[in-house]
């Protein structure tokens, strides 16, 4: 009988430094194979054993048949670890977990704005790149993307390669401030969506820091967007990822299971505490 | 309804399967339940109530895998073997339905195959409630369970010289089968007298009144932002001892071990009132005690019942009520915050 | 007694001299007594309780509250102003901000021993006279324990009547009971072989589900941060991974609290699995008293503990051999 628990064995065939403190790393089984399906926005519990196991998004597209890629931020013990690997060095993950970005129901053929901060931008490239390959399924795609600094930009080669060259694809880059050799917009990313003025048929993926989110909401509703336009994903401390560990709820919903998606306006009736 | 002494009976079901009974002659706190070596009226009925069954089904610490890491390798050790069959004799009422309240943790999909495991070998034999182990931290019929004909596979009840036993499941009906040899036909007649006395007692006990009106999930924004929780957690010392001793309390860590020529990923209890439980290293949602302290009961009287039909994520044991340092407990929480809404 | 603390509260929060009360709170029962604070008169009138069953000690509360605005009055008995005492020596608590009303104590009652006593499994109510308490239960007849019969674990041997430091006494001043016999047990596991010590260690502390209680409600274990909450400290499991890490996390917090330790007995009171902890933290201060002279931890606030203290009288580290009770070991 298959345990969720019992992850399987991956194998890092690529890794890629994306910023002073990001990394992207590719993952396939010993096999070669990518380690299983999942949908933009889903997650993996990727682990070393002996050092720890934590929940990820997966940032590669699910049209991405070869490999799986997870984009990681050094912050704490385990992702120290990760970010001394060598390629060749193998892992464990299992999933895919939680929810899903409904890009096959409510986001087919709606004009698409996705505001990303800093390594928010990883759970949103799988939408992205799920949404550039289904190109004829969605509308307008907007990509309002900032960081700290340019060097702070994850997938920045990726960003200015294959997205800002993909046709109804808009792509705009805003850093924290001023920086050499930068002639892109500089400020916080809220205002950056404010001074944009999206127009209210776009549905909204936002992720990024929690004071990045709670501004950019906060303009988004002076613009006149609702509740139900905009689409987020939560990050909480989990162990399990499947419901039963106990520690990722918010209110009676669990982020690994009910989420990491949440539509806001499902999230403004539970209790404020994530 | 069948009769047997009870030394006919335990030696009967040890014959075929591996018994557990209870174990007063601990009464401070080991395991309630042992092995089955020989009867004593004395000692193997229930007494205090501290360690719950749970650690059956959940123990305390399991071993879920174990791992090899030799230079960039990994070698993933499926640790998992299959259990043997066994009963339980003697579990309270309050705590059988624990086993169903933790089920639908444990058993929903995905199902958690070492909880599965265990479960599916168990036989529980409950015993319904006697007078003398009541106390008034006692308030099972709160969640509708009925001390005097409890669940489980099989019931029993116990006059002084005979086990009633009644199978309520096809579980249940098995075992009697095995052991038909030593049962007795009878009528129901001495349980309804049991029951009685256990009915009348019952009714006396001081939280006799305690219902769970108004916990329903539409409160679940107005009884979160209740001005209550500060008072009601504001002597809570953070440990564990009211989740641990408590039979539906199911949240774990999952950490690992390194045993110097191998890796064990071990599965241990854990605690929302633990500082750390939801800390992660860029920030904590729970930043004090009053949101974990919250979170315990909130999970237990609103989140779990929105999730699971209504039902309640306690029983009604009362070991929280005799085992918390500062006695704060989920009575006082409820009465508390149903005070609020009488305002 | 209640009454008179009350009182004292009443005046206190009037006058202006605190702007809170840290005392003990009614429950449901006659027993479960719960610590807390009180604001106003009326949560004074209405929920303050002082009676044979408030046995928590309160000292450790006052690392939070001394850091508040304004004084904290604190009821204290004398083995709670031991840790006071111990947590100010240590620069824990603010004496500025704690107004300390010493009362007398004559032990606090453990309810199961009241229930075993009165052969009652429910208890009804429990009243305190002159030493005496009359138990009621749910059908039998009301029952007289003394209260000296059914003591708290930490109350049968008490150490000292006497408060270490008060700002104000109610009732008798005690005196420090000189014949406590409260090292007996320790003598007795010291008497035993190293094979049977292990044993009974083994039996008492497998039975730990590593809650915490312990060290939570210790008032010498005020860390910010513990080091078994540290992930990368290395003992940090919450359970045992192996039979060993549950043995070494009572005696690793046993070794922290060493010459801190005032033996007020909260460990074993709290313990759900009624394990005697305190017997680890006797044998310390025995130790102690043996190898470096008598010293009882929160005696006073101001002398300097054995341990980080240096005299050329001290005992070599050569005496673990000698007393390590295996010969050749």
């Amino acid at each position: 009988m298959k345990e969720t628990l019992i992850p399987v064995v991956g194998v890092v065939t690529d890794i890629r430094i994306d910023t002073p403190d990001v990394k992207t790393f590719r993952v396939v089984t010993p096999e070669g194979k990518k380690p299983f399906e999942h949908m933009p926005g889903q997650c993996a519990m990727v682990s070393i054993p002996g050092v720890g196991e934590a929940m990820f998004s997966i940032t590669s597209s699910p049209t991405n048949r070869e490999f799986m890629e997870f984009s990681i931020k050094k912050c704490g013990c385990l992702t120290e670890w990760l970010h001394v690997m060598e390629v060749g060095q193998q892992v464990t993950v299992r999933g895919p977990y939680g929810n899903a970005f409904p890009v096959e129901t409510e986001l087919k053929g709606k004009n698409l704005l996705f505001v990303a901060g800093g390594i928010g931008l990883a759970p949103l490239r799988s939408v992205i790149n799920y949404c550039r390959h289904y190109r004829e399924n969605y509308g307008t795609i907007d990509i309002v993307y900032g960081s700290r600094s340019k060097d702070d930009l994850v997938d920045y080669q990726e960003i200015i390669d294959e997205w800002m060259t993909t046709e109804g694809v808009n792509v705009h880059l805003t850093i924290d401030r001023e920086q050499e050799g930068w002639d892109g917009h500089v400020g916080f990313v809220p205002n950056y969506v404010k001074e944009l003025n999206p127009d209210l048929s776009k549905t909204v993926l936002v992720c990024g820091p929690p004071i990045m989110i709670k501004f950019t909401l906060a303009g988004l509703k002076e613009l006149g967007f609702t509740e139900e336009q905009v689409y987020t994903t939560m990050e909480l401390r989990m162990k399990c990822g499947v419901g039963k560990c106990g520690r990722c709820n918010i209110g009676n919903r669990y982020v690994c299971k009910d989420g990491p998606v949440f539509r806001y306006d499902k999230l403004g009736e539970l209790p404020d505490e994530y | 309804m069948v009769k047997v002494s009870p030394i006919d009976l335990f030696p009967a079901i040890a014959k075929t399967q591996k018994l557990y009974v209870p174990d007063g002659s601990q009464c401070s706190g080991m395991e309630l339940h042992k092995p089955f070596k020989e009867w004593k009226a004395d000692k193997n009925a229930p007494c205090e109530k501290v360690r719950t069954p749970k650690d059956f089904f959940f123990p305390q610490t399991e071993n879920l895998m174990a791992f090899k890491r030799e230079g960039k390798t990994i070698e993933v050790i499926d640790t998992r073997e299959e259990k043997e069959d066994f009963v339980i004799f003697g579990v309270r009422a309050c705590d059988v339905r624990s086993f169903a309240i933790l089920d639908k943790v444990f058993l929903a999909d995905p199902v958690d195959t070492y909880y599965k495991n265990r479960r599916e070998h168990a036989t529980v034999i409950s015993w319904a409630c006697s007078p003398e182990w009541m106390r008034e931290t006692c308030f099972c019929q709160t969640f509708g369970i009925d001390c005097a004909d409890p669940e489980g596979d099989v019931a029993a009840w116990f006059d002084g010289s005979f086990f009633y036993l009644e199978a309520k499941t096809e579980k249940g009906e098995m075992l009697l089968d095995r052991i038909k040899d030593v049962l007795i036909a009878c009528d129901e007649e001495p349980v309804w007298d049991l029951k009685t006395a256990i009915y009348t007692a019952k009714k006396e006990l001081p939280l006799a009144g305690l219902t769970t009106d108004g916990f329903t999930p539409e409160k679940m924004m107005e009884y979160f932002n209740s001005e209550k929780w500060g008072e009601l957690s504001e002597a809570c010392l953070g440990c564990g001892s009211c989740t641990f001793v408590c039979p539906t309390c199911q949240c774990y860590d999952i950490r690992d071990f390194d045993t110097g020529h191998g890796i064990k990923r071990f599965r241990c209890w854990d605690s929302c009132m633990y500082s750390d439980f939801t800390k992660m290293a860029h920030g904590n949602p729970r930043v004090s005690q009053l949101e974990r302290f919250r979170q315990r009961f909130m999970h237990k009287l609103v989140y779990f019942p929105a999730n699971n039909e209504g039902e309640f994520g306690c029983v009604g044991c009362g070991r929280c009520l005799s085992k918390c340092p500062i006695s704060m407990n989920i009575v006082k929480v409820m009465k508390a915050l149903k005070e609020g809404d009488n305002r | 007694m209640q009454e008179i603390m009350k009182k004292k509260a009443l005046t206190l929060l009037a006058d202006g001299t605190v702007t809170r009360v840290l005392g003990w709170k009614r429950g449901d029962f006659v027993y479960d007594i719960t610590p807390a604070v009180f604001e106003t008169a009326e949560e004074v009138e209405t929920a303050f309780v002082y009676n044979a069953f408030c046995g928590s000690n309160l000292s450790k509360y006052l690392v939070k509250e001394s850091r508040k605005e304004g004084k904290t009055l604190v009821f204290l008995k004398p083995c709670d102003s031991y840790s006071l005492a111990q947590l100010l020596k240590e620069h824990r608590v603010n004496r500025e901000k704690v107004y300390v009303v010493g009362i007398e104590c004559y032990g606090k009652a453990d309810v199961e021993k009241i229930r075993d006593k009165k052969g009652a499994s429910i208890i009804r109510s429990v009243r305190e006279e002159n030493g005496m308490l009359s138990v009621r239960g749910l059908v039998d007849a009301d029952a007289s324990i003394p209260l000296y019969e059914v003591l708290l674990e930490k109350c049968e041997s008490c150490k000292s009547k006497k408060h270490p430091i008060y700002d104000e006494l109610l009732g008798d001043e005690g005196e420090v009971v000189e014949d406590c016999n409260r090292f007996d047990l320790v003598a007795r596991l010291e008497a035993m072989t190293p094979d049977e010590r292990y044993e009974f260690w083994r039996g008492e502390l497998s039975r730990c589900i590593r809650c915490n209680a312990c060290r939570n409600v210790c008032p010498a274990c005020t860390c910010e941060k513990c080091i078994f909450d540290n992930d990368v400290s290395g003992v940090a499991q919450k359970a045992a991974a192996d039979s060993f890490e549950e043995n070494m996390f009572h005696i690793i917090r046993a070794f922290h609290v060493v010459g801190r330790c005032t033996d007020c007995g909260e460990c074993s009171r709290v313990c759900p699995q009624h394990i005697p902890l305190h017997l680890l933290n006797r044998k310390f201060i025995k130790d102690i008293n043996e190898l470096y002279g008598e010293y009882q931890a929160g005696a006073d606030p101001d002398t300097r503990p054995p341990l980080v203290n240096y005299t050329l009288s001290d005992a070599e580290p050569s005496i673990v051999h000698t007393r390590g009770g295996k010969d050749n070991g």
